[in-house]
């Protein structure tokens, strides 16, 4: 689990979902930071042996935190930031094709 | 769009070196894959409260100067920017292939457009070492680089049971700020072998006189009064079913284990040398450091015309060398570019080489101290050498045993480094797996073939690039 003190500007957050489940996120916060703080630490299960995975390097190099967003797979939870009504969504073993938007 | 500078990276080197050519009159762009300014020493700092800045210290709050003397400039800042690719053109102006996107707005595709420079400038830092121990793939298992970053941009603490492992001076800095932020640290887990302090120390007698060793020391203290420091540990496991439990490590010849809810790692950084490598720089192996860096020349010229690369992207220094080496190679470029002459560039370097060489010293000290044992960098058995397409160490030896001469090879054979990450957290382990096995050194099995897209790309992001009516003819049939 990951804690921080509680921010007297914005009590009332970002409000997104992360698998259905509505969650508020911090203004700012990256989609990983707004995972870890809903206490997700495994982001996704691994393209090959199905093991669970969580972020690991939080810069943008190492993709272990790829979920999926707003129906897109695949996307870095460390590189994109939250956004009001966001769908952030736990991704299982190879992505499929993202359809075209 | 064609610029006289397209620099990339905005840390310490990249402001500096951006700042410097476009105060000689020269239009520069800063291509930046964050959406502020910083790297990711400084990472955060445009938006940090004051309170957030006190409790990461000076050396985090020293990113704000940085950071204003490059806004003061005419250069431009390009955020939420992916380069990925670059290449010299045959008239010596480069060539980069560039996507952004639009900060939060997550559905909006990046728009993808080409970029002519007369030159560039890559400063695109460091990464962290790969650190291939058993079970580094476990969630609960993270970088310290990555608990940083949740500290300096969303105030996230990581709670339960923290325990540390691996040696660098950034492992120390690291422990001190999550104390500070209220984490509790379990156990500072520390892999430098026994012995090693006295041999940094003879390579480097005047450097026990110096305020930077005496500041370690004091930051040192202060972080083993606050909690358990195991040194001179030889090998390390993490353990867990669906998340990192236990930590099991040997120290002495002894086993021992430490129950974790969060592994922290760190083993030290490397030069991020993707697009170096790519747009086709000579890299060489630098066995100090273990890794491979971009050969440069005192301004950070590579092998490439036009195209200079500085900062910890050409081998690693730490954030105020970074400076010094950012604004030297700006000083480079204005020369090359005709905005100033030999004379007036050597006059402007000299306190710059001043600054460098107070910044270095004692560097090589670290340099000899944290080099990472051979257990930490070469791992064996079923230990994970490439995350991403989940190739074992052994898989790996044994593709060596039977003729699989390197890393480009080894890709064919098992697909390792052919992942998401493009070998970013394997490339390092797997020549050195390779170059054991077959008993040569590192620079004679080489690493693997960087090519472009350095970052992934989508087709739509491609298509979307404006063509020639030529490239058109080339691929549309009637």
């Amino acid at each position: 689990m990951f804690a921080r003190p509680p921010d007297p500007d914005a009590p009332d957050g970002v409000p997104v979902t992360i698998d259905g489940v509505p969650f508020h996120a911090r203004a700012g916060d990256s989609v990983a930071a707004a995972l870890l703080a809903a206490g997700t630490i495994a982001f996704r299960t691994s393209a090959i042996g199905g093991a669970p995975r969580g972020p690991y390097c939080l810069m943008g190099t190492c993709f272990e935190c790829l979920v999926e967003i707003d129906g897109v797979p695949n996307r870095q939870a460390c590189t994109t930031r939250v956004a009001p009504g966001m769908r952030i969504a736990i991704q299982r073993g190879a992505a499929r094709v993202a359809p075209a938007p | 769009m064609t610029i006289d500078v397209a620099v990339v990276g905005a840390g310490p080197a990249g402001l500096a070196a951006a700042a410097r050519c476009a105060r000689a009159g020269l239009a520069t762009s800063l291509f930046d894959e964050q959406d502020s300014p910083g790297g990711q020493i400084y990472r955060g700092i445009t938006e940090a409260p004051p309170a957030r800045v006190d409790r990461l210290g000076a050396g985090y709050a020293a990113g704000r100067e940085a950071v204003d003397a490059f806004r003061a400039t005419t250069a431009a800042y390009v955020p939420n920017a992916s380069v990925w690719s670059i290449r010299a053109l045959p008239d010596a102006t480069i060539e980069l292939g560039v996507s952004t996107r639009a900060s939060g707005a997550s559905a909006a595709a990046p728009v993808t457009h080409m970029v002519r420079a007369r030159a560039a400038i890559l400063a695109t830092g460091a990464q962290e070492r790969p650190f291939p121990i058993p079970g580094w793939t476990l969630p609960g298992a993270m970088s310290v680089g990555g608990a940083q970053i949740l500290l300096k941009t969303a105030d996230l603490v990581p709670q339960g049971r923290v325990v540390l492992a691996g040696g660098g001076p950034l492992l120390w800095l690291a422990a001190g700020q999550l104390m500070d932020a209220g984490a509790t640290i379990a156990a500072l887990i520390e892999t430098v072998p026994r012995g090693r302090m006295r041999q940094a120390l003879t390579f480097a007698p005047a450097f026990l006189a110096s305020r930077y060793f005496r500041h370690g020391l004091e930051f040192a203290r202060r972080v083993r009064r606050r909690t358990r420091v195991v040194e001179f540990v030889e090998s390390l496991a993490a353990v867990g079913v669906a998340r990192v439990e236990t930590l099991h490590y040997t120290s002495g010849g002894r086993s021992h284990e430490i129950a974790v809810d969060h592994l922290l790692l760190h083993q030290g950084v490397v030069p991020s040398v993707d697009l170096a490598g790519a747009a086709g720089c000579a890299l060489r192996w630098n066995d100090v450091h273990a890794c491979f860096e971009p050969a440069v020349d005192m301004w950070g010229g590579t092998t490439v015309a036009s195209l200079f690369v500085t900062g910890d992207g050409a081998g690693i220094a730490g954030a105020e060398a970074a400076a010094a080496r950012g604004a030297l190679t700006g000083l480079a470029v204005a020369n090359v570019l005709g905005r100033i002459d030999h004379r007036e560039r050597d006059r402007a370097a000299a306190q710059l080489r001043r600054t460098l060489a107070d910044a270095q010293r004692g560097r090589h000290f670290f340099d000899v101290l944290y080099r990472p044992a051979d257990a930490f960098r070469v791992p064996t058995g079923e230990t994970l050498a490439c995350r991403c397409e989940e190739v074992t160490a052994q898989a790996v030896v044994d593709a060596a045993r039977a003729g699989c001469t390197g890393p480009n090879q080894a890709k064919a054979w098992l697909r390792c480094g052919m992942g998401p990450c493009q070998g970013r957290y394997c490339a390092l382990t797997v020549t050195e797996l390779i170059a054991r096995t077959r008993g040569v050194p590192p620079a004679e099995v080489g690493t693997y073939r960087h090519r472009f897209p350095v970052k992934p790309l989508t087709l739509a992001e491609l298509a979307s690039l404006p063509a020639t009516p030529a490239a058109t003819a080339a691929v549309v049939r009637d």
